[in-house]
């Protein structure tokens, strides 16, 4: 092992999160490029690497802890949410991943999504969109466009997909981010930012499956249109994308507007991002090219107690003001002697 | 005046009103006067599933019974002696179950035309003669109850709701019981509602005083003390004690306890019960729906905790994939089935046992789980301990069948010397020389604990298939038969280690009675009558259903003829069927309540009398 433990201070590189097993993804699929950028994070954390638990569901994505050294649980489909909450409960000091997809995360799991978010335990959720169900060879999925073609829709899908950074910010999500598998070096940029949150840190993470629903992404992510098709978010600084930063986000009046510019001199109502205001999140959240550039990095930060930091204060609180003794428990109530 | 005192041995008392009457207190302190007096007793509590329903209709009947004697009772009793009617309608649901020459009192000014016409009485049965056969009190409650507050400063509504504790304190008068206990009930209950405590003080008082003074009832009964162990009781009911037992064996193993549940009837009063015991460190969870509760529980056991989730028959069908993850990933879990009547909603308020064959069988493929079910509310204590005991022995959930009427249901608990409860050894993995997750203890077959944080012993767990002992993913045909072999011979394994099946009763009785459950009592109080009346008939109650004790077989074969009362169709019987080839004789209703002792009595009579004529 490669680890160098120096008064107390580990250092790990990004292969000390590899297992032992064979990556079973496709070759070439986008899985590969953010369990390199999630093991390469964990690396930049420099956490103890027994503190780390993965928790999956089901779904090709789900396979990611098995290539982890970390401990791992591969759970059913749509439950690893609750797996990881009950992780964390019960041992608060674990660093608590939680590795999904659109199928398991926004449909038969989406219930928890609402709930994890509303609770704020301090887990981190690594959604992996690739809009189509793969592990089962090609149906639609929650996230799919409608009008998609696939294997249970031959004539086009009729339903309208999902957003899920809006479904979270909806659920009272304190910490939201965007980025695509692509981007390696945003993408490992937000898990440490998601790590550093306290409380539940949604990242929606765009991945092609380049099998079921190729390029579904490029658009807006390929190398020679993604910075005149992203809104790059930065806190505290004003909404200006484009390869020669001459464009701007105005909201005005409950209205979205593109403002084009010369690049040394913006106007100055392009609005300013605060990654506190929710009606903003909110409207961000519903960009989408070609309309709009699709907003990419930290949509949400806000700080709120967490959940298991909520229930163990009322765990000492009644400590301090209850007797602890045991037999007081049996012995609540009426208690009558016979001879 | 000094009024003519009876003595008797063994009363049942029902107390029947409006679900916003008051009387399940009303029967709690009744319970409580009982129990300071050194009768023995057990109660049952019946809420119609309607939170407020409208008032003085039948089906918003609430009742209370209970039955003490001055020997041991192990049931709330058939069907009551007495019965105290708030209401028409509480009359009327109970009219076809009372005792043939046996007392009503009614409060005859609930008697109106209109609660009598909701109740479906076309004429007053107070005033007609259609309740000739009973003794019949009609006492204006409410009425003398607002007289004898005319002078405290509480309003008109809150004067009329004392009226429990008046129709308490003339209970009290009746069957000659303190008022003590009732009066610091009610001080801790209103600490900060002075004037409401005040009220209801006077009216419990007023209630005993008048029967004393006036003309109501012309007797009243005492009952002596019945011989109980010596030692200290309190009353208890199931939900109560599964809670306690689940605190209790975490600290006897050291672990964290995580309970999730999503509420449910009748499961929620265990959820709410630990959720008012956080200072012993219980982590209570509401989930979001009844798949979370289990996914949570599995989450907390990964973790290293004593994971548990609580839930009845509709939520025991949404759990069935999450336990099987349980089951793959061989961790301790506790499942607490309370059951009620079904199928789907059912009847939810109600009792039944008809979950047993869901339990052992409900999951898709091989799927072993033990099986444990508490036979009374003070047994349920010590099966939840029992359940954290093999569950984290043998590292596999437990599914504990517990059932609707246990969970209302109290009984007089002998409190046990927490001290000489034994220790939850728990051995977590930690040396990670040699470690694999599937390697096995020899003993057990059980695979390592490892708490999660542990240095070197990281390893992921999952529903895929694992190889044994390496615990990689195996599609390996060989290791898939064994480790399928091995998840079932894990469970029968835990036979080894717990106690023998037990005859109650003559040692050469020909037949024997076999039940598990709830219906412990019923059988028992049964069984004893039988034997009063002559016949040998002995008793054997399940508390492990699986594995089932190692001595059954042998046990019941000795027995000519083998009866086994459920309240379901017939599912231990179909499981001792089919596990001992014997021809188990089952007695099967599903009612909703539990069994009436006289029917199970009739059920022996006729099949010891078969018996003897062949």
């Amino acid at each position: 092992m490669s680890v160098t433990e120096q008064e107390g201070q580990i250092t790990y590189k990004w292969t000390d999160f590899k297992s032992d097993q064979d990556v079973r993804w496709c070759p070439g699929c986008e899985d590969y490029a953010i369990l390199k950028a999630f093991q390469t994070a964990l690396a930049e954390l420099d956490i103890p690497r027994e503190k780390h638990v993965v928790v999956s569901g089901i779904g090709c994505s789900s396979r990611l802890p098995y290539y982890m050294s970390t401990y791992g649980f591969h759970g059913i489909h749509g439950r690893p949410i609750p797996i990881a909450t009950g992780v964390k409960v019960a041992n608060p000091d674990l660093v608590v991943w939680v590795i999904t997809g659109d199928g398991d995360c926004l449909s038969i799991g989406g219930n928890h999504l609402i709930h994890v978010m509303r609770r704020n335990v301090d887990i981190k959720i690594l959604l992996f969109d690739n809009r189509i169900y793969g592990l089962t060879k090609g149906q639609y999925s929650p996230t799919s466009d409608k009008g998609m073609v696939n294997r249970t829709a031959p004539m086009g899908t009729v339903e309208e997909p999902v957003e899920p950074v809006a479904l979270a910010l909806a659920s009272g999500a304190t910490f939201v981010a965007r980025t695509d598998a692509a981007y390696l070096k945003h993408l490992i940029h937000l898990i440490v930012e998601a790590h550093k949150h306290k409380g539940t840190a949604f990242l929606h993470i765009y991945q092609n499956c380049y099998v079921y629903n190729d390029g579904v992404f490029d658009d807006f992510t390929q190398r020679d249109v993604r910075d005149d098709r992203n809104l790059v978010l930065e806190h505290g600084k004003p909404l200006i994308f484009g390869k020669n930063r001459d464009k701007g986000l105005r909201f005005k009046d409950g209205m979205v507007e593109i403002a084009e510019f010369e690049p040394a001199d913006p106007p100055e109502d392009i609005t300013i991002f605060d990654e506190t205001n929710l009606s903003l999140a909110f409207a961000l959240s519903k960009l989408y090219w070609p309309r709009f550039p699709v907003p990419m990095g930290v949509i949400r930060r806000v700080e709120q107690p967490s959940f298991e930091e909520l229930i163990y204060g009322q765990i000492e609180k009644a400590k301090q003001k209850f007797s602890t003794d045991l037999n007081k428990l049996i012995y609540s109530g009426d208690v009558w002697e016979v001879k | 005046m000094a009024k003519k005192l009876e003595s008797l041995d063994k009363v049942t008392v029902k107390f029947a009103g409006d679900s916003g009457d008051g009387v399940q207190v009303m029967g709690d302190q009744f319970g409580n006067a009982t129990a300071v007096v050194g009768n023995d007793f057990a109660t049952l509590p019946d809420y119609p599933a309607e939170i407020r329903a409208p008032q003085g209709t039948t089906y918003g009947v609430s009742s209370y019974q209970i039955q003490f004697a001055a020997y041991d009772v192990y049931t709330p009793g058939d069907i009551p002696d007495v019965l105290v009617a708030f209401n028409p309608a509480a009359l009327k649901v109970n009219l076809t179950s009372l005792k043939p020459g046996g007392t009503i009192i009614a409060n005859e000014d609930e008697f109106t035309e209109q609660n009598l016409r909701k109740a479906g009485f076309s004429s007053n049965p107070l005033e007609d003669d259609s309740l000739g056969s009973f003794r019949v009190y009609r006492v204006p409650i409410t009425r003398l109850t607002i007289e004898s507050l005319k002078d405290e400063p509480v309003g008109h509504k809150d004067k009329e709701r004392c009226r429990n504790f008046f129709a308490l304190g003339m209970m009290c008068w009746l069957f000659s019981r303190p008022l003590e206990p009732s009066i610091e009930f009610l001080k801790k209950r209103f600490a900060t509602k002075v004037q409401v405590m005040e009220a209801n003080t006077k009216a419990l008082k007023a209630g005993y005083n008048i029967c004393d003074t006036m003309e109501i009832f012309p007797i009243h009964y005492q009952l002596p003390p019945a011989k109980l162990e010596p030692g200290k009781y309190r009353n208890v009911n199931g939900a109560f004690a599964s809670a306690c037992g689940l605190v209790v064996a975490s600290h006897k193993s050291g672990l964290p306890l995580i309970y999730s549940g999503y509420p449910i009837t009748p499961a929620s009063e265990t959820l709410e019960v630990l959720a008012a015991l956080k200072q012993y460190g219980a982590v209570t969870i509401q989930s979001e729906d009844e798949i979370s509760a289990i996914t949570m529980a599995i989450g907390a056991a990964y973790s290293g905790a004593i994971g548990v989730t609580g839930t009845s028959g509709p939520g025991l069908a949404l759990k069935t994939e999450a336990l099987n993850l349980a089951v793959m990933t061989e961790l301790p879990l506790i499942v607490f089935d309370f059951q009620r009547s079904g199928p789907s909603t059912g009847m939810p308020t109600k009792t039944e046992q008809t979950d047993l064959l869901f339990a052992l069988f409900g999951r898709p493929a091989e799927s072993p789980v033990i099986i444990l079910s508490p036979s009374s509310p003070a047994d349920c204590f010590w099966i939840s301990i029992e359940a954290v005991r093999l569950a984290t022995k043998y590292m596999t959930p437990v599914i504990v069948l517990s059932e609707q009427f246990l969970v209302h249901s109290s009984e007089p608990w002998k409190l046990p010397d927490l001290d000489k409860i034994p220790p939850i050894e728990v051995n977590f993995r930690t040396d990670p020389k040699g470690f694999y997750p599937y390697m096995r203890d020899e003993k057990t077959l059980a695979r390592p604990w490892v708490k999660l944080g542990t240095p070197g012993l990281e390893h992921t767990l999952g529903g895929l298939e694992k190889s044994n002992i390496q615990g990689t993913i195996s599609y390996e045909p060989e290791n898939h038969d064994l480790m399928n072999k091995l998840r079932a011979q894990k469970i029968q394994k835990v036979a080894q280690d717990i106690p023998d099946a037990q005859i109650m009763g003559p040692a050469d009785a020909d037949v024997v009675v076999v039940g598990w459950g709830g219906t412990y009592g019923h059988i028992k109080a049964a069984i004893e009558m039988a034997n009063q009346d002559g016949m040998k008939v002995a008793m054997v109650h399940l508390r492990y259903l699986n594995p089932l004790q190692k001595n059954l077989g042998d046990l019941l074969r000795r027995f000519k003829k083998v009866l086994v009362p459920e309240l379901n169709l017939g599912q231990l019987s179909y499981v001792l069927r089919a596990k001992y080839l014997i021809d188990a004789i089952g007695y099967n209703r599903i009612t909703g309540r539990p069994f009436y002792v006289s029917e199970l009595l009739n059920f022996i009579k006729d099949e010891y009398k078969s018996l003897r004529m062949h």
